[in-house]
Formats: structure tokens, sequence, C-alpha cells
């Protein structure tokens, strides 16, 4: 199998208006920055974008391009707020979070987390008891009021648990150091982080990879996400970014 | 205006510290609990990353900074012998399934049933959401919980409380709350104070908080 894309845009084909897309990283590690970047050269429009912990805040150019493009209808994530009130008061992003004009959407880390497992292994719900006794047991957690829909409860074993369902993404953008051209990957330190579970979850897994080696040249015991969770593979080159200043 | 003076954040930090014991996989969250890091170098405590990462070393600095390499406050972290990376979905099964020791967290405020709050600050203006992050998980499934805060706010009013005011992060949940002033520990019965800054009265503690306290029989200055 040859899942190489010869070009970003073709790694990116089929993405259109509407489309949720997960986003892979962690604050500033592991985001697929070039997938992104060439996003907002796509400029599809009206996009759910999927998050883990916060990848558009370790990618602000990014973000700030989704946002000047106006790209982005809805972002899930668990933390998706700017840490400091003050400049998140002043970025657009938070603006229109504060308007209405984007949803933002947000669950525990942990259960979002599972809910793009679940997505990839074929579970549609579950029940977990993380989140019980507070807001979001009453209804989902977002800024616009009619999307909040009733949370189902269910007592197991003496604890309170919340319905939680399934989130499958049409695309996940992920960012792995290495990668073959059947879609073995292998992440680099901390920056694994959500990149696996949503390459499992989505229906179409775009990975850009720093190097991309033949099949064989991957340790078969150190894969970290087994090719059949990713069908485009992309080469980038490493881009270099200061951390200590986000 | 605070009205007492108490110990200052790094020193908080290393009383949570003394109450860490060797063998304990721990996790820290953001403000004070970050600051416990400083206090155990040396000593056999296995800190938990929620990002993915088992041993994580101190802050990384100049040269040894690795874009690649940070902690769930988006920190720059050293590796060391024995470090560990895994995806988040492991790193939240060892969170909410049970097998981390201690978690020490910050708090807006907590109360005599040990609930807390840590998430939402409703003064930001965005109703219903905030950055939860993996607070929540981690209050849940933390075999121990310890609250490392200021006992009052900048202006004063109580942060130890009889109702929450602020949205809860998790309910009866909180085992210690280690402050500036004093170490409250929460048993069935209510908040049982045990440790004071030097130089305070019982009284003086319980006038900057709203629960009436309990007093240990042991109550002594808080250790260091």
């Amino acid at each position: 199998m040859n899942k190489i894309a010869a070009s970003m845009e073709e790694a990116l084909a089929g993405i259109e208006d509407g489309a949720i897309i997960a986003i892979g990283g962690f604050f500033a590690a592991g985001v697929p920055r070039l997938l992104l970047k060439a996003l907002i050269d796509k400029g599809a429009k009206d996009l759910t974008l999927a998050c883990g912990s916060g990848p558009l805040l370790g990618a602000q150019e990014e973000l700030n391009g989704l946002v000047k493009n106006g790209q982005i209808k809805k972002m899930i994530d668990s933390y998706g707020l700017f840490r400091s009130a003050t400049k998140g008061a002043q970025h657009p992003f938070e603006q229109q979070v504060r308007s209405g004009k984007i949803e933002l959407e947000v669950y525990p880390m942990g259960t979002l987390c599972e809910k793009y497992r679940m997505a990839g292994a074929g579970i549609p719900a579950f029940y977990v008891p993380v989140g019980a006794g507070t807001l979001l047991q009453e209804s989902t957690s977002t800024n616009v009021e009619e999307n909040r829909k009733k949370k189902e409860t269910r007592v197991i074993d003496g604890q309170t648990c919340l319905l939680e369902y399934a989130l499958k993404p049409d695309f996940a953008l992920v960012h792995a150091y290495e990668g073959d051209s059947e879609g073995n990957l292998r992440y680099r330190k901390t920056a694994r982080n959500f990149n696996h579970v949503m390459a499992m979850a989505a229906h179409v897994t775009i990975a850009e990879v720093e190097n991309l080696v033949a099949p064989g040249e991957l340790d078969p015991d150190s894969v970290h996400t087994p090719g059949i969770f990713v069908q485009r593979v992309v080469k980038v080159n490493r881009i270099t970014f200061d951390i200590t200043n986000l | 205006m605070k009205q007492f003076e108490g110990l200052p954040r790094e020193i908080i930090a290393l009383r949570v510290s003394r109450e860490i014991e060797d063998n304990s996989y721990v996790n820290l969250g953001i403000g004070i609990p970050t600051l416990i890091s400083n206090w155990l170098e040396g000593r056999d405590v296995i800190l938990q990353s929620e990002i993915g990462m088992l041993k994580t070393g101190s802050i990384a600095e100049g040269e040894d900074i690795d874009q690649d390499l940070i902690n769930a406050s988006c920190q720059p972290v050293m590796e060391v012998p024995g470090s560990v990376y895994f995806d988040i979905c492991e790193s939240f099964a060892m969170i909410r399934g049970g097998h981390v020791d201690v978690t020490v967290m910050g708090a807006f405020q907590v109360n005599e049933r040990g609930d807390f709050a840590s998430w939402l600050n409703p003064s930001r203006g965005l109703k219903g959401i905030g950055n939860v992050g993996g607070s929540m998980d981690l209050a849940f499934g933390a075999k121990k919980l310890f609250i490392a805060m200021e006992h009052t706010t900048n202006d004063g009013s109580p942060k130890i409380v009889g109702e929450l005011t602020y949205p809860a992060t998790a309910r009866k949940k909180v085992d210690k709350i280690f402050t500036d002033l004093a170490v409250i520990e929460i048993i069935p019965e209510g908040l049982l104070l045990k440790e004071i800054y030097p130089g305070l009265s019982v009284q003086d503690i319980q006038s900057v908080t709203e629960p009436k306290l309990l007093v240990s029989r042991d109550l002594k200055e808080i250790e260091l």
C-alpha cells in the first residue's frame, strides 16, 4: 500500500465546508501545524474543530488564520480558552465565543479522549462518573444555550454516571515524528498525546510526518499507531518554535 | 486586603511536600501545586503528567529545552532515567482509574464536605464554559486529594466556605487543605483544624473561614 500524499493539497483532498476535523496536539506539543496552515490556504468553512487540550493555543498563528478566515463554526475542547483571561478578552477567537459566533463545547479531558477512543473502537456511548455533581451533569457544556442538551445519567454501584457519546470526526489531522508509506506512525516524547487516539477515531486520518521511511524501517515492536488507522501520510520539514513564549 | 500575613506560596508547597509519602505516584496541578516539585527532588516520588508522561523531571532551561517535551502546563521539562511516555487515554486511565496516589490542586473555593471549585471563574463572563482540562478527572480518581491555596482571596474573603458560589469541580473528594495560614483535614464531622501559622490563634483562623472549625486535640504550629 502506498498512502503518501504528494502535496498538502492532495493530503487535504475531500475536506469540505461543514466538516468535523480532529486536531492532534496538547498545547504546543504534537500539533499538526503544517496541515493547519494548509487548511487555512484551502479555506473550507463552517468547520467543527475537535480538539483535546488547546492545540490552537499552542499554535496561535494558525488559530489567528482560521479565525481571520471565518473558518471555525465550532470547537470542542477541554481547554479551549486562553489561560490568561485578560489575553483572552482581547483575542478575536474568544470575542467570537463570547458573542456566540463560534460555539465552544467543553468536556473533561479524560472524557473527551475516551469519546475519540470509543469512536475508533466501535462503541457508540459509555457511562463515566467524572463530572457527576457538577454543571456537566445537568447539560452539555457549551456557550450556545439552545445546544445545551440534558445529560442522561444512571447510578452504577452507587455512583452517578453521565452518558457520553462517541465522537467520530470526518477527518483527523495528526503530527508524527516518523511514519512509513503504509501509515505506521511513531511519535516523539509528549508530542504523542491525542494524536494516536484521534487517528483511531476519524473516518480519514491525515498524518504529517517529520521523517518518512520505507516499510520495514520502523521497529515493528515500537510502532505507536498501526497503519490501519491512517489513510494519508505527508512528509513535512520539522519546524522549530519557542514553547517558552506562549 | 488580607487580614493576616502567612506562609509564602513556596513554603505552602514545602508543607504539602512533607505530606507526600515516598513510593507515591503524584500529579501536581497548576499554581501552588506546581511549586511542590521543587521540594520533591531527591525523594522517591514519581510525578505523573496528564499530557502522557511518568517520572516527569524538573523544568528544562536553555539548551535542554525540547519542543516535544512539555508538562501539562506547557512548561518544558526534563526527561530522567526511568521516564516513560504514553498516549492520552492511557494517561487518563491512570488518573480516572485510581492509580495516582496523591493529587494536589489549587482551588477558588472548598467547603466543609470536601466539594471544591477550580475550573470556571464566573468573573470571566463566559457562562457555563471554562477550561476544565483534566481537573475533574484528577479530582475523581485521586486516592488522596490535597488542595493547596491561599486561605482568602486578595480582598480577604474566605475561600473555605459554607456553600460554593463557583461551579464545582467535584464533590466530597478533598482530604486536606493546605493554606498560608493553616492545615485543615476534612473529616465526616467537618473541618478539623490541625496546624496554624505561628503567632495566629484559632479565633484568627476562624475569622477568615466561613464554616465552624473543629479544633484538633493535637493542634500545633505549621510544621516545616
